[in-house]
C-alpha cells in the first residue's frame, strides 16, 4: 500500500491528466522528489528557487496544512492521503 | 477581440506576469499565483471621465469600464452606491476631527459588500455561458450567491463551515440554494472547494472566477472617492479576512489617479483584523512581508480565514502606502458594534466592529493624526451576527399594560429624560 497525491487542476498537464498518483515515500520532501523524477518540472512547480515551498502553494497530509505540521519534513505512512491546492480568497 | 473583451486585455499572473486568456481560471500553472485582470487604461481614459460617470444612475455599474464584464452587466444591476454618512457623533467620541462611515450593511439584495464581488462574478460567468454558480463562504458570500442566483435562475451551491451564525445559514436557505455545511472552518471549506471546483464545470466565484470576483471590491472604493467629493480620503480603515479587499480598494484609488479622476493626494489604507484571526496583522506588526498561517478563534466569523490568500499583496499596499493595521479582541468588537450603533443609528456584523474597534486603536495611538478625516467600511449587517451580541445588549423592560408600572419603571431608568 502506498500514498495517494491528488493532483490540482492546474498541474494535471503535467500528470497526463491522472488526478491520482500512488507514491512509496516517508516524507513531503520524499513525496516531491519522486514526483518529479516521475514527471519532470513537477518540482519547480511547487518549489521556488530557495528550495522552500512557493506562497500560494498548500499542501495538506490527511487535511492538515503541513505549515502547522513540520513543513516539507513531515512524515507520512501508508495509507495517507496528500492534497496540493492553491490559496483561495474567499469570505 | 474588444467586442468581446470590452476594456480588459487578459489574465496575467500576479507572481510571474505569465499572460493568460480571459477565462474562468483563476491560478498560475507555473507557481500558483493569482491571476489577475489587465485592463486597457489608455481606452478607459478616453470613455470615462467624471461627467459620464454622473450621468449614470447610482448603482456600482457607473464604473463599468473598470470592471471586469465584457458587455453591460446582467446580474445584479442595484447593486452598489450605498451611502457615505457623515459620522460626527462617533468622530467626537474617537476624537478625531472627520470621520464618514461606507456603509455597505445597506448594500443590495443581502446587506453586505459581498453583492459587488458576486454581482460581477456572476455577470461575467453569464458572458461565458454558466448557469450553476458556487461559491467557498464564511456566509456573507453564501447569502449572495444565494440571493443573486436565484434572482438570475441560477442554480446555487453554497459551502460553509458548519459552526456559522443561524442567521447566516438561514440567509442562503431561504433563497432555495444547495447548502453544504463543512464539519470544518474556512479554510478546510476552501480546500475542499478547490477540489470540488476543479471537478465540476461550475462558476465558482471565490476559485475559477475569482480574478473576476475580486475585481468588484473596487466599486466600494471607486464610490467612496466620488462621493467625498472626487477626493481620495487622507485615511481609510478597512477589515481583512483574505486581504481582498484592501487590496482592491487601494487598486481603486490608483487607477482612479491612474485614469486621471482625480489627484494624487496622500493616502492610507489601514487593515483591521480580529484578534482570534490576524494573520496579516501579526505580519504586519513584526514588518514581515509574508504572515503565517493561524487557526481561527474569533466572534468575527465573516473574517475568520487563518491562511489568507491575499494576505501577501495586502501586505504589500499596506507597506506601499505607509499604511497601519492592528487586530482587536472578541470585547472590543462587541464594543465597537454597540458604539457604531449608539453614536450612528447603524448596526454592523462583527467585521464592523473589527473596523470600528481598530480605527478607535489607530486614533488613539496617533497613528490615524487627530487633526485627519478618515473613512470607515462597514462591510455587512449586524442582523447577520444576532448570536454575537446576545446577552451583551442589556435587556427589555417588562411590564403590565399599567401606567403606574410605567412611571415607576421611569424613575428607574436613568438614560430618559423626563419631561
Amino acid at each position: 500500500m502506498a500514498i495517494q497525491v491528488r493532483i490540482p487542476t492546474p498541474l494535471r498537464k503535467l500528470t497526463n491528466n491522472e488526478e491520482i498518483i500512488e507514491i512509496d515515500a516517508d516524507t513531503v520532501k520524499g513525496v516531491i522528489s519522486e514526483l518529479q523524477s516521475r514527471y519532470p518540472g513537477f518540482r519547480d512547480r511547487l518549489l521556488d528557487e530557495k528550495g522552500e515551498i512557493r506562497r500560494f502553494v498548500n499542501i495538506y497530509v490527511n487535511e492538515e496544512d503541513i505549515r502547522f505540521l513540520k513543513n516539507q519534513e513531515t512524515e507520512i505512512k501508508d495509507g495517507d492521503e496528500i492534497s496540493i491546492i492553491p490559496a483561495i480568497a474567499g469570505g | 477581440m474588444s467586442q468581446k473583451s470590452g476594456y480588459m486585455e487578459a489574465l496575467k499572473c500576479r507572481e510571474c506576469g505569465r499572460k493568460y486568456p480571459l477565462e474562468a481560471v483563476h491560478v498560475c500553472e507555473y507557481d500558483f499565483g493569482p491571476l489577475e485582470v489587465v485592463y486597457n487604461y489608455d481606452k478607459i481614459r478616453k470613455s470615462l471621465n467624471r461627467e459620464v460617470i454622473t450621468g449614470r444612475p447610482q448603482t456600482m455599474w457607473r464604473y463599468r469600464e473598470l470592471l471586469p464584464i465584457a458587455g453591460q452587466p446582467t446580474v445584479g444591476l442595484e447593486v452598489g452606491y450605498t451611502p457615505l454618512i457623515k459620522a460626527d457623533r462617533l468622530a467626537e467620541k474617537l476624537g478625531i476631527r472627520g470621520l464618514w462611515i461606507k456603509n455597505d450593511t445597506v448594500n443590495y439584495p443581502t446587506l453586505s459588500f459581498k453583492d459587488r464581488v458576486v454581482s460581477v462574478a456572476m455577470s461575467r460567468a453569464a458572458e461565458m455561458g454558466f448557469k450553476t454558480v458556487a461559491c467557498a463562504s464564511t456566509g456573507n458570500l453564501a447569502n449572495s450567491v444565494a440571493a443573486n442566483a436565484a434572482a438570475a435562475g441560477w442554480d446555487a451551491f453554497v459551502f460553509i463551515p458548519a459552526d456559522l451564525e443561524q442567521g447566516k445559514v438561514i440567509n442562503s436557505l431561504i433563497y432555495g440554494a444547495e447548502v453544504i455545511a463543512i464539519k470544518g472552518h474556512y479554510d478546510e471549506v476552501n480546500r475542499l472547494c478547490a477540489e470540488i471546483a476543479g471537478k465540476y464545470g461550475w462558476a465558482f466565484v471565490n476559485v475559477n472566477m475569482r480574478p473576476y470576483y475580486a475585481e468588484g471590491s473596487k466599486s466600494m472604493g471607486f464610490e467612496i472617492v466620488e462621493q467625498s467629493g472626487w477626493k481620495i480620503p487622507r485615511h481609510t480603515v478597512v477589515c481583512m479576512a483574505s486581504g481582498s479587499l484592501l487590496t482592491k480598494i487601494y487598486k481603486s484609488y490608483r487607477e482612479m489617479i491612474e485614469i486621471g479622476l482625480v489627484d494624487d493626494t496622500e493616502h492610507q489604507v489601514h487593515g483591521a483584523q480580529a484578534t482570534g484571526c490576524s494573520p496579516i496583522s501579526t505580519a504586519h506588526k513584526a514588518g514581515m512581508d509574508f504572515f503565517k498561517p493561524v487557526k481561527p478563534d474569533t466572534i468575527a466569523k465573516s473574517l475568520a480565514i487563518g491562511t489568507p490568500a491575499d494576505g501577501f499583496y495586502a501586505l504589500k499596499a499596506m507597506k506601499e502606502s505607509g499604511s497601519s493595521c492592528d487586530d482587536v479582541t472578541d470585547d472590543e468588537i462587541r464594543e465597537g458594534i454597540s458604539l457604531l450603533a449608539e453614536c450612528e443609528g447603524i448596526f454592523a456584523e462583527t467585521a464592523g466592529g473589527v473596523t470600528v474597534g481598530v480605527a478607535k486603536k489607530l486614533i488613539a495611538s496617533g497613528k490615524i493624526p487627530a487633526e485627519d478625516e478618515a473613512v470607515l467600511c462597514i462591510t455587512g449587517h449586524g442582523l447577520k451576527t444576532l448570536d454575537a451580541v446576545v446577552g451583551h445588549t442589556g435587556e427589555a423592560n417588562i411590564i403590565k399594560p399599567s401606567l403606574r408600572e410605567f412611571e415607576s419603571l421611569l424613575s428607574n431608568v436613568k438614560k430618559v429624560a423626563v419631561n
